[in-house]
């Protein structure tokens, strides 16, 4: 059913009774040209783009759980592509641009709010470095603008910029069409799209094997039974070392807690994503009225779904020191995801060391942001079993070659 | 919180130790070692689910470094013990 005001109207004279659910639950298939492990955000826009891109419609994404309860439900939802090196404004810009267009492909409002996403510089030597990554975005083609402390405090008034300021404000830079959305949306809008071209979604379906013989992936054992598959992707996050497992081979990946909280909610006052290196959070306003922040990883590797203190004592210390109003506040809900870091905090996407299986994994602490593009990356992959010009330089080899695309730093924060 | 006994200290707090990663041996000699098995000294992980072992370090106390075993889905520390002794 395609939504429209005149659908809506309809549904509202005849009391809501009449909206069909916005996907199938079928039964699994014991074959599919191309299966997808992992219903997120990734999974399921691979799902949708090899159908509606690529034409293939025998697809089916297989989920653990259920549609976006792992790291799509869990993150902080900040969209941007202000990036260092090339190849990452390429691929974070490509998703970018597909997130601007998203809500009307999908007919799904995916609430994309492009309202800026402003990184602060807390001293000379800070200003000096982000003017060099300002000038590398601009070279990018990535539209971002250097801020002296009278132009950041003209645009977040809330700011500490008394003379107590632990971390005084020197400047920054701002991406005006980075922003937020709702990231439930995201995921379910994929699901519901991909499944109007044929694609089964099948959740409470855990991959338990592979089947790989001569060296290539055949097919997949599930708690659901065998399915046969003619290729296989992998967009499982945080778990992508543990099916790798059981496909016989490791990864260069370490599973790390990753947390975010938000407060009780208030009135509209802060209207941009705040990102502060120095004090390690971020923050940004939800349309409910929560301040929805966080900060840096967790301190060793986990598969546990929940933050650890110390860190989150320090992302709510950062907060405080750079909002001196919000001490008041109450914290309402604090969760981690667990995801997937890269030593060079870029994603790894392309063929697996098995024949006939796709990676799409690695993006660490950066995931939902780039979820257009790669799942759009995982289709051109299934379909044509070669990388895209996007995604050639995040194969999985670099990490033999040397030739590493090292945005540790100029990522510079968990987000 | 992490209630880590360090072999030398005795049980500190999480916050007094830094992770040091999973231990690895370096392959040798260097000029035999190829590619790919450098990468994967370097960059490749068991990143287990489950017991993992680990080096750490007792940075804000003695200094020394150490292997836990921990498991990563609760976090119990299951044990500590001293470079070098049995493992």
């Amino acid at each position: 059913m395609r939504y429209s005001f005149l659908q809506l109207l309809k549904q509202g004279l005849s009391g809501q009774t009449g909206w069909p659910p916005a996907w199938r639950s079928p039964e699994p298939k014991r074959s599919y040209d191309a299966v997808i492990v992992g219903g997120g955000g990734h999974g399921l826009a691979a799902a949708y783009y090899l159908a509606r891109v690529h034409g293939m419609r025998r697809v089916a994404v297989l989920e653990r759980g259920w549609l976006g309860g792992g790291n799509t439900g869990r993150n902080t939802t900040i969209v941007r592509s202000n990036y260092f090196f090339p190849e990452s404004a390429r691929i974070y810009d490509f998703a970018l641009r597909l997130y601007e267009g998203l809500s009307k492909e999908l007919n799904f409002n995916i609430m994309l709010s492009q309202r800026g996403v402003l990184n602060l510089a807390h001293s000379e030597h800070d200003m000096e470095l982000m003017a060099r990554s300002v000038n590398a975005m601009l070279v990018n083609g990535i539209a971002v603008e250097l801020l002296d402390a009278k132009q950041v405090r003209a645009e977040v008034p809330l700011l500490n910029f008394g003379p107590g300021a632990r971390y005084p404000i020197h400047g920054g830079f701002v991406q005006r069409r980075g922003g937020i959305a709702r990231h439930d949306a995201v995921a379910w809008g994929y699901a519901r799209g991909a499944d109007s071209l044929g694609v089964d979604i099948i959740q409470n379906c855990e991959v338990t094997g592979f089947r790989i013989e001569g060296g290539r992936v055949q097919g997949i054992e599930t708690s659901r039974g065998a399915i046969a598959a003619g290729a296989v992707g992998l967009s499982v996050a945080g778990h992508s070392g543990v099916l790798a497992g059981l496909a016989g081979f490791r990864l260069p990946i370490q599973s790390y807690a990753l947390q975010a909280m938000v407060s009780e909610p208030l009135k509209p006052m802060l209207n941009t994503v705040v990102m502060s290196p120095a004090t390690g959070m971020y923050v940004s306003q939800s349309d409910k009225g929560e301040l929805v922040f966080g900060g840096g990883l967790d301190l060793y590797p986990s598969y546990a779904q929940r933050g650890n203190l110390p860190v989150e004592q320090t992302v709510v210390a950062g907060l405080l020191e750079m909002f001196p109003a919000f001490r008041r506040l109450k914290l309402l809900r604090q969760w981690a995801g667990i995801v997937d870091v890269c030593w060079d905090y870029s994603p790894i996407i392309g063929p697996a060391p098995v024949d006939g299986m796709y990676l799409n994994c690695g993006w660490g602490t950066g995931g939902f942001k780039a979820i257009p593009a790669g799942g759009w990356l995982m289709a051109h992959l299934l379909a044509t079993g070669r990388h895209h010009d996007i995604s050639a330089p995040f194969d999985l080899s670099r990490f033999t070659t040397g030739r590493l695309i090292d945005e540790a730093a100029g990522a510079a924060i968990a987000h | 919180m992490l209630l880590i006994p360090c072999p030398w200290c005795g049980p500190r707090s999480e916050p007094e130790f830094q992770f040091g990663g999973e231990p690895a041996t370096r392959p040798v000699p260097a000029a035999e070692v190829s590619d790919a098995a450098w990468g994967a000294y370097l960059y490749v992980r068991s990143n287990e689910k489950g017991p993992h072992r680990e080096l750490w370090c007792h940075a804000g106390g003695c200094g020394q470094w150490f292997l836990m075993e921990r498991d990563t889905v609760t976090h119990a520390v299951l044990r500590t013990h001293k470079p070098g002794a049995a493992a």
